[in-house]
């Protein structure tokens, strides 16, 4: 039956009905929803691991145990997942093996805009790309395909357009696949020189072959239009865009393979028309591609490879009619995000500010306390970045630094890839101060479970890292537990940390107010006698505290009764009921 | 037929995912090609955020872009005015008259601006302004603004009631269905 499926429910969909039967992934926007849909299949065992290393080597050993299996991650995701990656190409699989990985063109929630196509070329593994939810569930399965004739990890590459948009999806069932036997095979599985090296030349013959199956792979598809003027080379959502504008005279090769890229079917697209132009976001990575075969072509010339594509911007570059619209003779104040009412990170943070110290930032939620009114973060960089970029500050400063400096880091960023940083601390001698802001989840991808919560992916009860014993065990002596609701507590800490002459750990704990578990206080409410409009209030970014006719006023619907607000005010107008 | 296009903002938290969610089951049921693009991540944090829906014979683009909007739903009214420039020429702005402030307005940097509705007219623009949040409240829940615009969306379409409340029902959880349609009701009746 026909349905409207999410991009990356449809992924999930695809895997099921391939016969997927292992899952490991970090969550990261805009993957997430991939492996969360995945999970509610019984048949599929998945799991979020600490971070997309451990998440892409667990897939591939599940893969070499003979269970088709996926690994999901974010276009950063892959950074972290890049070194296993490039030698999973090597070894090849057993039974398949896709790599999701979603790009974020337009950084809606990301750090970087960075195009991974690129990695598709530098590890030498095939990348599908579909353009809308249909092809999400059946390049899902093509990949599985292509996975175990090839014996080559498949890179299934998403973007933020066609993961988290809705489109007409008909489902089909699951097709069991039996296991495949494993046998002990060292010169393919042990990545050693001497195997290595004869596995290059397997590599690069493999690649070959890919390629000539682009060649004729029906996912790459020449849609031939009524005249020769103009040919359009596009895939992903650029795809739909050309589609929108571009009339049935038209010309279009739409790849749904990505590389390798298909030479000869290029050529002859290219030699159909008069004109060529390639229509993709970010990178110039099939442009480049035509212009090494010595194709003319055009296309960077015509759309930056800058935020992405949308039809008024395509309809732009190719001189077609822009629809515009009137924007309004007004200023309109931007609404940027904004931590929740009753974050925990938001006392925590007032302290920071307060104490004018440097804050060496990190991935999540907590990355809002660099905007208006707390501005109190420094730097952000990716995920796990604080606790070993403090440390390199604190030595540059010869450690002068190590008084009014600290590192930020939540909890499961911490678990990812921050307990690295930390051992270094420890074991180089850095006397910087860590705080683990412990919210009890993964907030900002939306609430995933990760080893510090003490649940698994699927709901169940697993086993939960105690961070205290585990910084200690890292070499920390010095580590103290706080509740960021208690702002004197807060300050006394972190103050009594920095004067410290050896490195410790503050864990800032307190569950994210939106938890469903979390039970919220009554509001506060306001003495607008005791009020004097001192704007104390105000300097939290609290979004349940607004100003009205020169006195402080609590939204009742937004406030959870933290009471953060009411320890600064000095006149005991903010009271609790 | 040409692809129509629905535009839904408001602020993060504010339950536009429901409304687009039900307006995608009830295209559907019309055999339209249908695509929802939604927002998750960062931007969903208070902030501001806006989704699309598109309908027709063949969807392809699952955005809306500047100038092609036959309908803005805005659960706010700044909202509503920072988006007009995606309205089409003779496109409609449905929004709810709340306002909710956002963080340069929280801390004095910037104003609420004023009379939005009044300069939305000005600007030529067709404006169907309302109270949706007393509405909400009346049909028993503040969350309930998005199927108080739903009602009054379905004034300008050609669905029949039966159509909206299968829409609703496959969409909201059963024990707030009640509640949801009387929401729609007081939205249609407005």
């Amino acid at each position: 039956m026909k349905q409207l499926m999410l991009g990356n429910e449809a992924v999930a969909r695809g895997l099921y009905e391939a016969g997927c039967a292992f899952v490991s992934s970090y969550p990261g926007t805009p993957s997430t929803e991939i492996t969360e849909c995945a999970a509610k299949y019984p048949e599929i065992y998945a799991e979020w691991a600490p971070n997309e290393k451990v998440a892409i080597e667990a897939a591939f050993g599940a893969a070499m145990g003979g269970k088709r299996s996926f690994c999901g991650m974010k276009h950063v995701g892959l950074n972290v997942a890049a070194d296993p990656l490039f030698t999973i190409a090597y070894t090849g699989i057993n039974a398949g093996l896709i790599v999701g990985v979603a790009d974020d063109a337009g950084m809606h929630s990301s750090q970087n805009e960075q195009d991974s196509r690129n990695y598709a070329k530098a590890a030498k593994v095939p990348m599908l790309e579909p353009s809308d939810s249909a092809e999400g569930l059946a390049f899902a399965k093509l990949a599985y395909e292509i996975s175990e004739q090839f014996d080559t990890p498949v890179l299934l590459k998403m973007c933020t357009r066609v993961a988290h948009s809705q489109s007409i999806v008909e489902p089909a069932g699951r097709v069991e696949v039996s296991q495949k036997p494993y046998v002990k095979d060292p010169p393919k599985y042990i990545m050693m020189p001497g195997f290595a090296k004869k596995r290059h030349p397997v590599v690069e013959a493999r690649l070959q072959a890919l390629a000539e199956y682009a060649e004729t792979a029906p996912c790459n598809r020449w849609e031939r239009g009524t005249e020769r003027k103009l040919g359009i080379i596009t895939s992903s959502t650029c795809y739909q865009y050309v589609r929108e504008v571009c009339g049935e005279d038209v010309s279009v090769l739409k790849l749904g393979m990505i590389w390798p890229l298909p030479k000869r079917l290029l050529t002859d697209f290219a030699a159909s028309v008069d004109r060529v132009v390639v229509v993709e976001e970010l990178d110039g990575f099939v442009e480049d591609y035509c212009k090494t075969i010595g194709l003319q072509v055009e296309g960077k010339n015509l759309f930056s490879n800058i935020d992405e594509l949308s039809q008024n911007k395509v309809a732009a570059g190719l001189g077609l009619p822009v629809p515009e619209g009137k924007a309004l003779d007004a200023a309109i104040p931007a609404r940027p995000p904004v931590m929740c009412a009753g974050c925990p990170h938001r006392g925590l943070y007032y302290t920071l500010k307060k104490l004018k110290l440097n804050v060496i930032g990190d991935i999540g939620c907590y990355t809002l306390g660099a905007v208006a009114p707390l501005n109190a973060v420094d730097s952000v960089i990716c995920m796990g970045a604080s606790v070993s970029g403090i440390h390199g500050f604190n030595k540059a400063h010869n450690g002068a630094t190590e008084k009014n400096t600290v590192a930020v880091i939540g909890d499961s960023t911490f678990m990812h890839s921050g307990m690295t940083g930390l051992v270094n601390i420890a074991y180089n001698d850095s006397h910087s101060t860590v705080i683990i802001l412990d919210n009890s989840i993964t907030g900002m991808t939306g609430h995933q479970q990760n080893p510090t919560t003490g649940f698994n992916l699927k709901g169940d009860p697993a086993a939960k890292v105690d961070l205290e014993a585990l910084c200690r065990a890292l070499g920390i002596n010095r580590v103290r537990v706080v509740d960021p609701y208690d702002l004197a507590q807060c300050e006394t800490a972190i103050k009594e940390e920095l004067a410290a002459d050896e490195a410790s750990v503050i864990i800032s704990r307190r569950p994210c107010a939106l938890l469903k578990y979390v039970k919220h206080k009554p509001p506060l409410h306001v003495d607008s006698d005791k009020c004097k409009s001192c704007k104390m209030c105000m300097q939290i970014g609290c979004p349940a505290i607004s100003f009205t006719d020169g006195k402080a006023k609590i939204d009742n619907t937004l406030c959870t009764g933290c009471g953060v607000c009411r320890q600064l005010c000095k006149f005991g107008a903010l009271q609790e009921d | 037929m040409k692809t129509k296009n629905i535009m839904i903002v408001g602020v993060g938290g504010q339950g536009s995912l429901l409304a687009s969610k039900l307006l995608g089951k009830l295209l559907l049921t019309r055999g339209y090609d249908v695509k929802v693009s939604e927002v998750h991540g960062m931007s969903q944090r208070g902030g501001s955020v806006v989704t699309y829906v598109r309908y027709g014979e063949r969807v392809c683009s699952p955005v809306i872009d500047e100038g092609e909007a036959d309908f803005i739903v805005s659960f706010e009214l700044l909202e509503a005015a920072r988006w007009t420039k995606f309205l089409r020429p003779g496109g409609k702005i449905v929004t709810n008259t709340q306002n909710i402030n956002p963080m340069p307005v929280i801390t004095g940097a910037a104003e609420y601006p004023a009379e939005l509705v009044k300069k939305m007219e000005e600007a030529g623009i067709d404006v169907d302004a309302f109270d949706a949040l007393s509405l909400a409240e009346k049909a028993g829940s503040s969350k309930a603004v998005n199927l108080v615009l739903m009602g009054r969306l379905s004034k300008y379409f050609d669905f029949s009631e039966a159509e909206w409340m299968q829409a609703i029902d496959a969409s909201v959880p059963a024990k707030f269905k009640e509640m949801n349609e009387r929401a729609f009701a007081l939205g249609a009746d407005a």
